[in-house]
Formats: structure tokens, sequence, C-alpha cells
């Protein structure tokens, strides 16, 4: 495996769900390519800030109006 | 990837048909920004987000007794907000014209799979030598850049990123709710993420940091005021 190939299956990788077959391949080439290894590092920690964004606290404007939404409809149901 | 306020699973949804009015306020709160962060990849106009958000709640309402549980309750609620998104954006590029969206050159190269390392970088990555990468998760900077980046790029990319790696959908049902393929999927994502390597990688080597940036939700804020632990 060279870098271009590498690069293909890196969001696989990055995911862990990388196919079995083209793991020994990708293993050997990230082991020797400083670059590749740089650059996996990298995007693994780009995905994982994704994953810790602040969360703003902010609820609906019309969360009353939602909430009696709610009530009208699920009484109907029943 | 986030503790959920709600709970996941048919306990959940049982709750919410038979009307537990709590469960419902709690599903409000706890989703009702993250509904908005993906709606605004739909529209520029922030009271346009809030409509989709809105009519997608309403669509909850009523689909709830229809609900089937095939898929997670967040992924079915994306579901419909992409689709109210889709008709509602539609509606109003007819009565506006597109806004031109201002590009960087830089970034105008992108990756397709089989060209390898094309448009990704000039210099090969060095390390960024950070003794503890979790010191960037807690630097409002970064997360500044994450933010800024996140919403300059095209919203195919943002919206993938958004449910992939900030909410962490599955990779098969964020392929459902954007109607992907599994391989459109994986470029978009690939894409995605390099823009936001490469902006990280500017910024701790360069120090370069936008002074704020939009919220994931589109609302403009100092980091003082949004960031704050």
């Amino acid at each position: 495996m060279n870098c271009y190939d590498a690069i293909d299956v890196m969001g696989d990788a990055l995911e862990g769900s990388l196919a079995p077959e083209a793991r020994p391949g990708f293993e050997a080439h990230i082991a020797e390519c400083g670059a590749c290894r740089n650059y996996m590092d990298q995007l693994r920690i780009a995905r994982e800030t994704l994953g810790r964004l602040p969360r703003s606290p902010e609820t609906s404007p019309r969360r009353s109006d939602l909430i009696t939404a709610f009530r009208r409809e699920t009484r109907v149901e029943e | 990837m986030h503790a959920k306020p709600w709970g996941t699973g048919e306990a959940f949804v049982a709750r919410l048909r038979s009307g537990d009015e709590t469960a419902f306020a709690l599903l409000v709160d706890g989703l009702h920004s993250r509904l908005l962060a993906l709606a605004s990849t739909f529209t520029r106009s922030r009271s346009l987000s809030e409509d989709i958000v809105q009519e997608t709640w309403l669509a909850v309402i009523r689909g709830l007794g229809a609900f089937e549980g095939r898929s997670s309750l967040v992924t079915w609620i994306f579901s419909i907000l992409v689709r109210r998104a889709r008709t509602m954006a539609a509606r109003e590029a007819r009565r506006a014209p597109p806004v031109a969206i201002s590009g960087d050159p830089e970034e105008s190269v992108e990756w397709e799979p089989g060209r390898g390392r094309y448009g990704l970088w000039d210099k090969a990555p060095v390390p960024w030598g950070l003794e503890d990468p979790a010191a960037l998760y807690q630097s409002h900077e970064a997360l500044a850049v994450v933010l800024a980046t996140l919403s300059g790029m095209p919203d195919a990319q943002r919206q993938v990123l958004l449910l992939r790696d900030v909410e962490d959908v599955p990779a098969p049902d964020v392929c459902n709710i954007l109607e992907l393929s599994e391989t459109n999927l994986r470029v978009l994502l690939h894409r995605g993420r390099a823009r936001i390597r490469r902006a990280l990688d500017r910024y701790v080597r360069d120090g370069v940091a936008p002074p704020f940036a939009n919220g994931l939700d589109g609302a403009i804020a100092g980091p003082e005021t949004r960031y704050g632990s």
C-alpha cells in the first residue's frame, strides 16, 4: 500500500471499520510512513474535537406551544 | 460521544406515546439546538432555520403514534428535519437569488478517492507536538477554529460532519437521513475532516485563530460568552 491507497481507507480506519483484507497493508504502510501517521493522528484529533464541541443550552422559543400541541395530540390518541 | 439527557430506548418512546410531558420537554430541551445546527446547513436564514425546526417538532408530535422504532428516535427526528428543510429551503431559494459563498482558493481542490493526498497537503504533515491532545479540546481558541471552519465549509460536508462526528449518528443512518451512498458519505466526511485538520494545523503551528466564530447553531458569539466552561 502507498500513501494514496492509505488515505483512501483512512476514514474507515479512523472509525474502526477498515475491511479486514485491507488491514495488514494499511498497518504496514502506517508503520513505515511518518507523514501518513501524522496525518491520521491529526484527523483523529480533528474528529474528536468535533465530538466535543460545546452545546448551546438554548431551547425552543416556542417550547410552551409545543408542549400544548403535544398534550393535544396525545390526548386525541387515547 | 455525548451524554444524552433523555433515554434512547423503547422505554423513552413509550413515555412519549403515553403523553408524558416531562419526557417531551426533555427531548425538546436536549435536541433543539442540535436541530437548529442541522437546519442551518440548509439555509442562511436564521428565521427559516427556526421555522424548519418548529415544523419538525410538530411533525414529530403528529408522527409519534406511527413511529415504528426501526431507527433510533434521534435518527427518525433528524430524517424528518432533513425532509422538511429540503422542501422549505427550496421554496425560499425560488424567491431569493443564491448568495455567493466566498471560496478559499486553497480549498478549491478537493480530495477524490484514488487521488490520494492530492489536494490535501503541500508539505507532508508534521507532528503537532502536543503533550496532551485533550488540552486542545479544552482550548476555547481551538474550538473556535473548529466552529469557524465548520460554518465556512460547503453545506454537504457540514451536514455529514454534524451528523457523523458531532452527533455520533451511525454511518448507515447518516446515509439514510441525507440520502447519500456509502461512497459519497466517505468522500464528504474525509473532505470535511481534512478541512478541520488543516485549520487546526494552522492554528497549532502558527497560532492563527479567528476572533470569534459562529456557534454550532449559527448564532454569532464571542468565545468568552459561548465557550465558557
